[in-house]
């Protein structure tokens, strides 16, 4: 056959073949990637998913410097088990802000999406300590030293100001970046003040619904694990499913939705 | 292609590759391969044409059946609800807890049903089973904190304990601190020996009576309607070491909390549960032993 012919050339010219090859890799990643920019319905819009706060956004930092993503996902998908476990199923809009996102792939621990006031603060606390301690079947390491780690929020500022490079627009604060002026100036004296518990009301009308510290039962020193619990505790807590309207009928809800 | 000869066993060409006499046969695939190849192929673009699949624009191809993983989902989720509404989801959400766990039929479905929600919900603090953990109550014996009969256990598990919820728990435990250290001693020995059931008379024992009996009792039975648990049992959150400061005693535990309290928290559940799986858990919950 004719076709197989040509194949012999390919095979025998290696920089032919690279060439080749490189094409077909470009198409493949161009059909797979370039409609999720272009199809209006990748993300739905969804109320109340706002950017982390200073001190959540320090939280999340921790979480994937130690690595938390290797064991926990944070994506629950639309299966009835997974649904009576965890709760309603993930919407892309609710990791828009995340830079990355912690989907993740592998669950040796439980789904985390919406893990934020399934537990207590303390019992947080307790368990990043020492997981056995209260769950004593569990095989998750200890992260003792987040408790005896001062936050290093020197450059928190700095930190808001990358993201709003690199980051999704916020139009609930009227800007198209992710964080307002006002956000980035105040962005020190929010993180103090949320784990501290001062100044609910100021930071909640920048960061609705953040939960107020002290998490960790030391007021006084901002530590690691007050920055971890934060984020643990906002994590999938944003959108209220009771007032979202599910696209079950594509073509008329989809329609309202997602346009 | 050089020195392409028939091979006389196969039948077949050898690929005219030489190698220190070894020559290869260019043996065809096997034909039931072939078409599976090409069955592939062709259940591909079937696939294309039935399902959602290709993307143009600011859409994409619906597919001929308008597939959607949620509607899919939804349904199975619909169907679901329909059935336990048919067989026991309506007479649940229409009866009261007490009602639910007198009637024999009932309670089978709200102890199976209670037993998977606690495993997933409750169990991280209050451990398998509800045995408990240091700083967490255990809830399979008869001290109760805020109570523990039918209602109380419903009410504790729908709005919580010292949370935002309007209508969680909410009493604290003052700090003593302003005390003289003196007096927090023996207060501190006096209910280090409650428990033990030889707490000494004395100085502690009326100061005590003086500051403490308001919510734990006179006697230190506790007080549910404050919250105040009882001191005269061995059934504490901190009894002594190895157990939340591990290497403080008992009496340490109990000077602790006199300067500085230490206030357990619970989440609200019932924005998180309905209000059928509460009175599922609760039933269960009152079941474990302690049930009032």
């Amino acid at each position: 056959m004719s076709l197989v012919n040509h194949h012999a050339k390919l095979e025998k010219n290696a920089i032919l073949l690279m060439v080749a090859i490189f094409i077909t890799v470009i198409i493949g990643g161009l059909v797979e990637i370039m409609p999720l920019f272009t199809i209006k319905s990748t993300i739905e819009p969804v109320g109340n998913v706002r950017p982390y706060s200073p001190l959540e956004l320090s939280g999340r930092n921790i979480y994937v410097r130690e690595g938390c993503y290797l064991c926990h996902s944070q994506m629950i998908r639309p299966f009835r088990s997974e649904r009576e476990r965890y709760g309603h199923y993930s919407l892309a809009a609710e990791s828009m802000y995340g830079h990355p996102f912690q989907w993740g792939s592998k669950r040796t621990g439980p789904d985390l999406a919406r893990v934020g006031g399934k537990y207590s603060d303390e019992w947080h606390v307790a368990h990043l300590k020492d997981p056995q301690s209260v769950v004593p079947e569990s095989v998750m390491p200890g992260y003792s030293h987040l408790a005896d780690t001062r936050l290093d929020y020197g450059n928190i500022q700095e930190h808001l100001e990358t993201l709003n490079v690199v980051g999704m627009p916020n139009p609930k604060e009227g800007v198209d970046t992710m964080y307002s002026q006002t956000m980035v100036e105040k962005a020190k004296a929010d993180l103090e003040n949320q784990a501290r518990g001062n100044n609910a009301k100021g930071i909640r009308s920048r960061y609705p619904k953040a939960v107020m510290g002290d998490f960790d039962g030391k007021p006084k020193t901002i530590t690691e694990m007050d920055a971890m619990v934060a984020y643990l505790q906002m994590l999938g807590t944003l959108v209220d499913f009771t007032s979202w309207e599910k696209g079950l009928n594509k073509t008329e809800k989809q329609e309202k939705l997602w346009r | 292609m050089a020195n392409v000869e028939k091979d006389e066993v196969s039948g077949q060409h050898t690929t005219g590759h030489e190698w220190d006499g070894i020559k290869e046969l260019n043996s065809p695939l096997p034909s039931w391969w072939v078409w599976v190849f090409y069955a592939t192929i062709i259940w591909a673009i079937a696939y294309w044409i039935v399902y959602p699949s290709i993307p143009f624009g600011t859409g994409y191809f619906d597919g001929l059946t308008d597939w959607n993983a949620r509607e899919v989902h939804e349904k199975q989720m619909a169907k679901i609800a329909q059935h336990k509404e048919q067989t026991w989801l309506a007479q649940f959400r229409e009866a009261s807890v007490q009602k639910i766990a007198k009637d024999d039929e009932l309670r089978q479905y709200a102890m199976k049903g209670g037993e998977v929600i606690f495993g997933d919900n409750c169990a991280p603090c209050h451990g398998t089973g509800g045995a408990g953990n240091p700083g967490f109550p255990t809830l399979v014996d008869d001290a109760w904190i805020w109570g523990g009969s039918l209602k109380q256990i419903k009410q504790t598990v729908t709005h919580g304990i010292r949370n935002s919820d309007a209508q969680s728990r909410a009493s604290q435990m003052p700090a003593f601190g302003w005390m003289s250290e003196k007096k927090q001693n023996a207060i501190a020995e006096y209910v280090a020996g409650l428990a033990k059931g030889n707490a000494p008379d004395g100085a502690g024992k009326k100061a005590f009576e003086t500051n403490c009996a308001t919510c734990h009792g006179p006697d230190g039975g506790g007080m549910t309607q404050m919250g105040g648990p009882p001191l005269n049992d061995r059934i504490w959150l901190c009894p002594g070491r190895g157990t939340c400061v591990p290497e403080i005693s008992a009496k340490q535990h109990v000077l602790r909390q006199i300067q500085n309290p230490k206030h357990g928290n619970m989440p609200a559940w019932g924005n998180r549960l309905s209000d059928a799986e509460i009175k599922q858990v609760t039933v269960w919950v009152h079941a474990q032993g302690g049930g009032q």
